[in-house]
């Protein structure tokens, strides 16, 4: 029987902006890469606090600045966020991410390392992390309404059971969830090249349509301004070649699976940019899996879907990364990654319907505190996107 | 009964193996999605597991059709339950 997502609801923490988050990290947060080694110091000394090191954030300006701060707020204020330690090599842009974060209402402190030295500020950053895993520990979860959980999607190292089952059952999944109210969002601008016109058919204005357009028509351009070749080792992927995806359009059809039959595109998104209301949005990103869900967490989901064909192993630090594959080999040789096994759709063992209520009841289990593969795992990928070069 | 290849919609040119270890001259079933049907078929070479067979006589130049969309070109005929691949089917983008 089918799961009644009307009445159907989980249990997380009720944050300050009103949000519900399903994880209680505290994150320490470095501005830059400088930061990276004191930060990972401050994980190391304050149990229950996690360090999300990263390669950027010096001499960066214009728009790939802006996305550069956009994303780091956006991480410390997503929901699955009790608290953060940010902490950078100098006061001015650290202070700025601490200001963006202390507006959503999420605790949050900022270190600066210059004047101070990496010892220093790892003691004072230390105490203040201590202080934020003691209350994120305190608080008590509240149950909530499924239609407050925000779901992003996005598959990586496909293949032609993706298309077949694994995307097709997402999709499924994101039918009932979008006509239940929830609020969604998938990507991958170059990967729907060869059935943009099929995603375009599903705005739901002429207005979305003439932006999600604009949005694809810009990172054609971007291919075409730097490829040397036809793209066939970047995109597919060898690994997506492997399994035997032949050529950009035939991926992206398979990928296209993920937005169902019913759902319609309500809006579109910048990058890290979190959405106004409810329904599926787009957005404008990178199809790399790992810069793909750190920007749908910077936008504030809560629970991801990742459907792959040849084993992609990807997790994030903060939003929970639920993997399904319908490839049996991928299944018998990959299993520990896998949340959700629907090789039986191949098979007919199994309809997509069925498929696609495995992975809504793997969403309410994780949603409720069942670790994922890649949590158990250690997965934390945190990649962030880069417009062009730094100054 | 095991199902050795699967197609989105019987107007495609191609199927989709879903078996380990499919080889050349083996009677196979294919079946098909969106009717809901199943078809015998003969495969040509041994093929992976993802990997497209032809399930039509294809030449040279023809559109690929999957999902019922086009997805690429031809660059050499292709003969029904052949290995069809980055070999002999090319993008039509980039």
């Amino acid at each position: 029987m089918n799961m009644n997502l009307k009445t159907a609801s989980f249990e997380g923490w009720r944050r300050e902006n009103g949000r519900m988050g399903v994880r209680n990290h505290v994150i320490i947060l470095p501005v830059d890469d400088l930061a990276n080694a004191a930060c990972e110091a401050v994980a190391h000394n304050i149990k229950g606090a996690l360090a999300i090191p990263h390669a950027y954030g010096r001499l960066q300006f214009g728009a790939d600045l802006e996305l550069h701060f956009r994303t780091l707020i956006g991480t410390g204020c997503n929901p699955n966020v009790a608290g953060v330690v940010v902490i950078g090599i100098e006061p001015g842009w650290t202070g700025r991410v601490v200001e963006g974060i202390a507006a959503s209402g999420t605790p949050v402190e900022g270190f600066a390392i210059e004047q101070n030295g990496d010892i220093n500020t790892i003691a004072s950053a230390s105490r203040a992390a201590y202080r934020l895993v003691k209350h994120a520990s305190r608080l008590k979860k509240t149950r909530a309404d499924l239609t407050e959980l925000w779901v992003s999607t996005k598959c990586g190292e496909s293949d032609t059971t993706s298309g077949l089952a694994s995307c097709p059952t997402v999709g499924d999944a994101f039918d009932k969830l979008w006509q239940n109210g929830n609020t969604l969002v998938f990507g991958e601008t170059t990967e729907l090249t060869g059935g943009e016109h099929l995603v375009a058919a599903r705005c739901r204005t002429p207005e979305i349509r003439a932006e999600f357009m604009r949005m694809f028509d810009r990172y054609q351009g971007v291919i075409e301004a730097n490829k040397t070749s036809d793209l066939s080792d970047s995109q597919p992927t060898k690994g997506n070649i492997e399994g035997g995806l032949t050529t950009i359009e035939e991926k992206a059809l398979g990928n296209i699976q993920k937005i169902g039959k019913k759902c319609t595109v309500d809006g579109v998104l910048d990058k890290a940019e979190a959405p106004t209301g409810s329904g599926l949005w787009f957005m404008d990103s990178s199809s790399a899996a790992a810069e793909m869900v750190t920007l749908c967490a910077a936008s504030g989901y809560a629970v991801h879907f990742f459907p792959t064909g040849q084993g992609n192993v990807i997790g994030n630090p903060i939003l929970p990364v639920i993997k399904l594959t319908a490839n049996p080999r991928t299944q018998r040789t990959m299993s520990e990654h896998m949340d959700v096994d629907v090789t039986g759709l191949l098979q007919k063992q199994m309809n997509m319907n069925e498929a696609g209520e495995a992975l809504l009841d793997c969403m309410v289990r994780t949603a409720d505190g069942e670790l994922t593969a890649a949590e158990l795992l250690g997965h934390r990928e945190f990649s962030l996107t880069r417009l062009y070069e730094s100054a | 009964m095991t199902i050795h290849f699967v197609v989105h919609d019987e107007g495609d040119s191609v199927g989709v193996v879903v078996v380990e270890g499919l080889t050349a001259s083996n009677r196979i079933q294919g079946w098909i999605m969106d009717q809901d049907r199943i078809i015998d078929f003969d495969a040509k070479n041994d093929i992976p597991i993802g990997h497209k067979l032809a399930i039509r006589s294809i030449k040279a130049g023809d559109a690929i059709i999957k999902y019922g969309v086009d997805i690429g070109r031809a660059i050499a005929d292709i003969a029904p339950g052949e290995h069809l691949h980055v070999h002999n089917v090319k993008t039509k983008r980039w």
